[in-house]
């Protein structure tokens, strides 16, 4: 098993590197970077002063190096003006727009945004697994027809029109706002219980929105895998030999039946993570999000990259586990045999 | 003993009979009509036979093709431009169609309204006049358009009454028609998936034909690369991407800027599906017999293994353009992507943006339907397509 952690532990590392080389070229894909452009923009203006301390900050952040060493220098492995200073050595970069270290920008809204990822998954777990499994159990009842329809609708429903709706619908019928993080009266109080009631009571709607369509595919899934095993003969002899039925279903279906479904709530993390990008923009949650939506639109580099990043660490790790979790339940997999789908 | 035997044998002796007719010693190999024209009858043949048993997927592609008919005819479906605003009807709600007025059958009419503004809550009120009789008029003449930006028209399938005004789904704030903008958006946001596909598609094929039919080293790369792609979340590259998009290029570049991004992002779930194929396919006995008659690489791809999941290929990427159309309008709702004069349903529902706006004026949100509808159609074609593709099983 620690075998398997280090492995899976190492093969994270090239990932990751890939991962911030492609970020890293994806955000410097707009002509000309921030600072050439307030550069332009004052000499338009005809305005010479400023000019030469933006020129001086150009040089501070390297962006009149050539694009491979600008890389290694954002992630630390190439040393830039101030030595190796990246992002591995805790240095997460400079918001133009903000002037204000990263770290101080996105800082807040980190944990925030962890949370409701978390919360989420929780959320995709707990509601699709006893659905799943009663869909699967009484196949062709009004329950199940039930549930398959809201399945469908709710995979058809994109997240951030269903954000809108909700919002319309509680604003409408219960004259309740339920954007934002927590009451009006609440910001820039102290915490207390009052207000951490508040802030959950915000975070329901919130991962309810992003993990519907995900609860829908994963309660699709559990059910055609459970199905798929009832009708095996085992169950049948189980059955013969006159095993009570809860205890046939929990004792052996029910368990082929859950590796499938833990490996796709992994893959079903970077669907996930998108939701609640978009989700927290329209519902106006100060996670990055909103964040990473004006970083974009103002070009400003090191923010957008760092979040960009951040979110894609955010998906490794929730994959990473879920791999474990697997890796627990099924020892093919942690023995380094082929896994079984 | 004997005695046993006499008391047993029947009392009715069954007489010896004969059939007349020839015996056909096949007849269990013998074929019933219906069995032989199912197996004369060729892989797409059966695809579409057991396709055609799928009722939700059926109907869901008659839905299609009624949405698909407002791309190329979208200037004689709606009754106003796009983009033609009237100043007069800023904000006005949906007028319900009528069919008798006063008691006695008119045929489909709208009320005139009149507007007053609301100097308190600074709103636009208003009121049915229910006087003002107006007649939906059918097959006439109506605003001018350039018919596919060629020529000059003015026929539309149904238009206000002379002087009056006809808005269905209500307008924005520049008094601009929703349901014309629909009509209209529905040529964008329903092409955006074709052609991002087509993109998807292409990649795919290149890499995943590389990786599985070359194997070794190039396959192990491949590999890496399609499991990385998927593990990185779409959406917010995609705004990366699309926040790249010079502001200086016209819609028409904007357009198919955003669908190679759409299709950049999608090909890996694609690539990993033909490379699969292809591996189980290269082992099958009538690809080796190919091999063995001397076929080379090129005729053994496009002959023996290509028709053996192209089917696969058409079901996957039916049930990838949904995402692509909701990956445009999440753009163009973020103000990323499409922007006016081009219009999308993304680009109708970004005046939606603002929540205190849309619970006063609750018909911006009207793109929301065609969407969830169109979404959900493409699911069932999918889910229909892919039960199909494997017709033998």
């Amino acid at each position: 098993m620690l075998y398997y952690i280090l492995r899976r532990l190492l093969l994270m590392i090239p990932t990751l590197l890939v991962i911030s080389l492609l970020i890293f070229f994806i955000i410097e894909l707009p002509t000309g970077d921030y600072i050439t452009n307030q550069i332009a923009a004052l000499r338009a203006i005809g305005e010479e002063a400023s000019i030469a301390k933006l020129e001086f900050l150009r040089k501070e952040f390297s962006l009149d190096k050539p694009f491979f060493e600008r890389y290694l220098i954002w992630i630390g492995l190439w040393p830039g003006p101030h030595g190796l200073d990246g992002l591995i050595q805790g240095n997460w970069g400079w918001s133009f727009e903000f002037d204000k270290p990263v770290e101080q920008v996105v800082g807040p809204t980190l944990p925030l945004t962890i949370v409701l990822n978390f919360a989420t998954i929780l959320f995709v777990y707990i509601v699709s697994f006893p659905i799943g499994i009663y869909s699967a159990t009484r196949q062709y009842s009004w329950g199940d027809y039930g549930f398959t329809l809201l399945g469908y609708i709710g995979l058809a429903t994109p997240n951030f029109l269903l954000a809108l709706l909700l919002l319309y619908g509680f604003n409408r019928w219960f004259g309740m706002s339920i954007g934002g993080l927590m009451d009006p009266q609440y910001i820039d109080q102290p915490w207390s219980v009052d207000k951490m009631l508040s802030v959950l009571a915000h975070l329901i709607v919130p991962t309810i929105v992003i993990g519907t369509s995900g609860t829908a595919a994963m309660i699709r899934r559990l059910r055609a895998n459970l199905l798929d095993e009832l009708h095996k003969q085992y169950v049948t002899t189980g059955r013969a030999k006159g095993l009570k039925e809860n205890q046939l279903l929990v004792k052996y279906p029910l368990r082929m039946a859950i590796n499938p479904f833990i490996a796709d709530i992994g893959n079903l993390i970077p669907s996930l993570v998108s939701g609640s990008v978009i989700v927290s923009v329209v519902m106006s949650l100060p996670t990055v999000g909103p964040v990473l939506l004006s970083a974009l639109q103002s070009q400003d580099q090191f923010l957008s990259g760092f979040i960009l990043l951040f979110v894609a660490v955010l998906t490794l790790i929730g994959m990473l586990i879920s791999d474990l979790l697997l890796a627990v339940l099924d020892p093919r997999i942690r023995l380094g045999g082929r896994a079984a789908s | 003993m004997s005695q046993d035997l006499k008391d047993q044998t029947p009392a009715r002796v069954v007489e010896h009979y004969v059939d007349p007719t020839p015996f056909n010693p096949a007849v269990a190999e013998d074929l019933t009509p219906e069995q032989e024209r199912y197996y004369q009858a060729s892989q797409w043949k059966i695809m579409w036979w057991k396709f055609k048993r799928h009722k939700p997927a059926v109907w869901s592609a008659y839905i299609l093709l009624i949405f698909y008919l407002c791309v190329p005819f979208a200037e004689v479906i709606a009754p106003y431009d796009a983009n033609s605003r009237n100043a007069d009807y800023l904000y006005a709600p949906p007028q319900r169609v009528h069919l008798f007025h006063e008691g006695s059958f008119v045929g489909p009419f709208v009320y005139g309204m009149s507007s007053e503004i609301d100097l308190e809550t600074v709103q636009w009120v208003f009121t049915e006049d229910r006087s003002d009789v107006q007649r939906i008029r059918f097959f006439c003449r109506g605003e001018e358009y350039k018919f596919w930006g060629l020529f000059d028209a003015d026929f539309h399938l149904f238009c206000p009454a002379e002087g009056g005004a006809l808005y269905l789904l209500g307008t924005d704030r520049l008094g601009r028609d929703q349901l014309s903008g629909l009509v209209y958006g529905a040529r964008l946001s329903l092409t955006v998936g074709l052609v991002g596909v087509t993109i998807s598609i292409v990649l795919g094929l290149f890499f995943g034909g590389i990786a599985g039919y070359f194997g070794g080293i190039l396959d192990n790369l491949i590999q890496r690369l399609i499991e990385i792609m998927r593990s990185l979340p779409e959406l917010p590259l995609w705004m990366a991407l699309s926040a790249a998009l010079p502001v200086t290029w016209g819609p028409v570049s904007i357009y198919f800027g955003l669908t190679i991004i759409l299709g950049l992002l999608d090909w890996p779930g694609l690539a990993r599906a033909v490379r699969s194929k292809l591996l189980s396919l290269r082992e099958e006995e009538y690809a080796k017999a190919a091999v063995l008659m001397g076929a080379k690489p090129q005729r053994v791809i496009t002959r023996h293994l290509l028709p053996g999941f192209t089917s696969h290929i058409i079901a996957s990427a039916t049930l990838s353009i949904p995402a692509m159309i909701l990956g445009e309008t999440a753009l163009s709702f973020l103000n990323l992507g499409l922007r006016r004069p081009a219009v999308s349903w993304g680009v109708l529902l970004n005046e939606a943006q603002d929540i205190t706006i849309v619970t006063i004026y609750p018909w911006l949100m009207a793109p929301v339907i065609p969407i969830i509808i169109v979404v959900l159609a493409f699911n069932f074609l999918g889910d229909g397509l892919r039960d199909a593709a494997d017709p033998y099983k």
